[in-house]
């Protein structure tokens, strides 16, 4: 019979709209921004900077892999040197990463040896600057490593462990001090 | 000569005679805005009326040198930018790339992260096809109801993206020798969940536009792809096998793992828009019935080959790896200087090659049926342009 496909169609439709009305499953967005979805544990979106206890206390030495390896280069760093003789310490002067550049591929926190910078899940991010406006400095980028427990606990806790694990084979060495010096700048 | 009309007398004539009045051809420019579009793709079409005498696809405003930057980044650099090849699939390119690499580098796959992979890319085939039959009808007029019925379906599978990879569309998740990180078995049980739900859908997909009549008089007997020009022309993916030609690459090669898996070929007899849209459809029934048995073999193991990302050098040679991405073969050719970035990268993206045969399949059709056969073609930019 012609019209036959369309009726059947327009049966579906029917079916969808009215079992809305009772069934939650079929009722497939939510109400953003008062009601949100919960992030799966592994959800990713920008890189930040993890630190042991206080904001001084980094994990970040500086040795500038993440720099070399990001694919759209948006991690810009410089070496910290001491004010006295001039040589460098093993701690970032500046670490900027532009997000409107950054590409979220978390390439930096795969071959980061330091376990230093890890991805976010921050999202609501909308800026009106264009120019600068999303670029993270330093401070902006410090996050502590109970934030990073929060959004990520199953990573955090190896993460942990296997830390404390290399400070234990280097007694008295902190984790600051178990990786290759930085490169000479 | 333009007979005058008239109002008075038995000369009286609503429109003048056939010839009556001189006729030209004329030239559109459909693009690159236009919503059929499929993002930024141009179509000068020269129009007789209705009916198209010419059309030439216009591409290129999406160019930004993928191969090109893939030249100057080290290989582990270039899979993020896989990603947004083809944006709607970015399993499957991670994987094409991968599979190529890992031919170049001669490094075996875990076994574990084969199963994964043969799961992430037939789920991703499970979104483009029933995302491009909502596209399809949206061409044809249907506005937004079976594209949202589709998205409703991909919404779950990317989520399951999200919870394997951390992404839910640029996932960047597979490396060379296996995946970046392993799924566990709450990912699995959800996954067989969405897959075991997905015949439904699709009869429910069915039931809402297979049978449509508007959806027959649209897409049948439209934009007719000959068997041997598609062979000539190297069409690749569904377009091919709507065709009647049997020539799937999971098949012909038995790349992975694919040999291991009980699944058939669709193909289509006419070739048209109806045979291109309903292979899909059965497609996506075989792929359900891959990532069944996947889903259930899957072994427990590591889940990469332990290849170091940092410095990773491919040993010198060319090379080219190709799968069946679900728009037809994604092919990587590379060639290694023995460093750590290639030397020349090239994407042989399906989407662009089956675009070079639109002129044909679009002369002597409507206007309003060169957008429907250009939905058919399913293509992305992102992977058309580079």
């Amino acid at each position: 019979m012609f019209g036959h496909g369309l009726l059947q169609g327009l049966i579906v439709t029917a079916r969808n709209f009215i079992r809305s009305y009772f069934d939650p499953e079929r009722l497939t967005t939510v109400q953003y921004p008062e009601e949100r979805v919960k992030l799966p544990e592994n959800s990713r979106s920008f890189p930040f900077l993890v630190y042991d206890g206080a904001p001084d206390n980094l994990r970040c030495v500086a040795c500038k892999i993440c720099e070399q390896e990001c694919p759209p280069q948006c991690i810009y760093i410089e070496v910290e040197r001491d004010p006295k003789t001039g040589k460098p310490v093993r701690r970032p002067r500046v670490f900027d990463i532009d997000y409107s550049v950054c590409m979220q591929c978390q390439i930096c926190a795969e071959v980061c040896p330091f376990d230093a910078i890890k991805m976010d899940q921050v999202y609501e991010l909308a800026g009106t600057n264009r120019f600068g406006g999303m670029l993270h400095n330093k401070s902006a980028l410090l996050k502590s490593n109970e934030y990073y427990h929060q959004i990520h606990p199953t990573e955090a806790d190896e993460v942990d462990a296997h830390l404390s694990q290399s400070r234990k084979k280097m007694p008295g060495a902190t984790a600051l001090s178990t990786g290759p010096k930085p490169p000479n700048v | 000569m333009i007979q005058p009309l008239t109002t008075t007398g038995s000369g009286y004539e609503l429109m003048p005679k056939e010839g009556a009045i001189e006729t030209q051809t004329l030239e559109v420019s459909m693009g690159p805005h236009h919503p059929s579009t499929h993002g930024v793709f141009r179509m000068d079409v020269v129009l007789d009326g209705e009916e198209v005498t010419r059309l030439k696809p216009v591409f290129g405003y999406l160019h930004r040198n993928h191969e090109q930057l893939a030249e100057q980044m080290n290989w582990l650099g270039s899979i993020p930018f896989t990603d947004r090849l083809d944006y709607f699939c970015s399993m499957s390119n991670n994987w094409a790339y991968c599979h190529a690499v890992e031919q170049l580098a001669g490094i075996k796959v875990a076994e574990r992260a084969e199963y994964i992979r043969v799961i992430m890319a037939e789920l991703t085939r499970l979104i483009n096809h029933s995302c491009l039959a909502g596209f399809l009808l949206s061409d044809a007029g249907a506005w937004g109801t079976p594209l949202l019925y589709a998205f409703r379906e991909r919404e779950k599978i990317l989520d399951l993206f999200e919870a394997a990879s951390g992404a839910r569309m640029m996932c960047n998740y597979m490396r060379f020798g296996g995946v970046r990180a392993d799924v566990d078995d709450d990912w699995l049980a959800a996954a067989r969940k969405v897959v075991g739900n997905y015949p439904a859908f699709l009869d429910e997909l069915e039931a809402l536009i297979t049978g449509n009549e508007i959806l027959l008089a649209r897409t049948q007997h439209i934009g007719i792809l000959p068997r041997e020009l598609a062979i000539n022309a190297s069409i690749t993916g569904p377009m091919l096998r709507a065709s009647g030609v049997d020539y799937d690459i999971r098949k012909v090669d038995r790349y992975g793992i694919y040999d291991r898996f009980d699944f058939r070929v669709p193909l289509g007899e006419v070739g048209d828009v109806y045979d291109r849209y309903y292979v899909r459809m059965l497609e996506m029934r075989e792929s359900v019935k891959i990532l069944q048995q996947a889903l259930c073999d899957i072994p427990e193991g590591p889940f990469d080959a332990g290849v170091k990302m940092r410095n990773f050098k491919v040993p010198a040679g060319d090379g080219y790896g190709r799968i069946e991405a679900p728009k037809g073969e994604l092919g990587f050719y590379l060639v290694s200087e023995g460093g750590t970035r290639p030397y020349r990268y090239h994407v042989r993206a399906p989407s662009f090659i089956n675009l070079t045969i639109l002129e044909n399949m679009c002369l002597g059709h409507k206007v309003a049926d060169a957008m429907v056969i250009l939905g058919s073609v399913d293509i992305v930019l992102g992977e058309v342009d580079r």
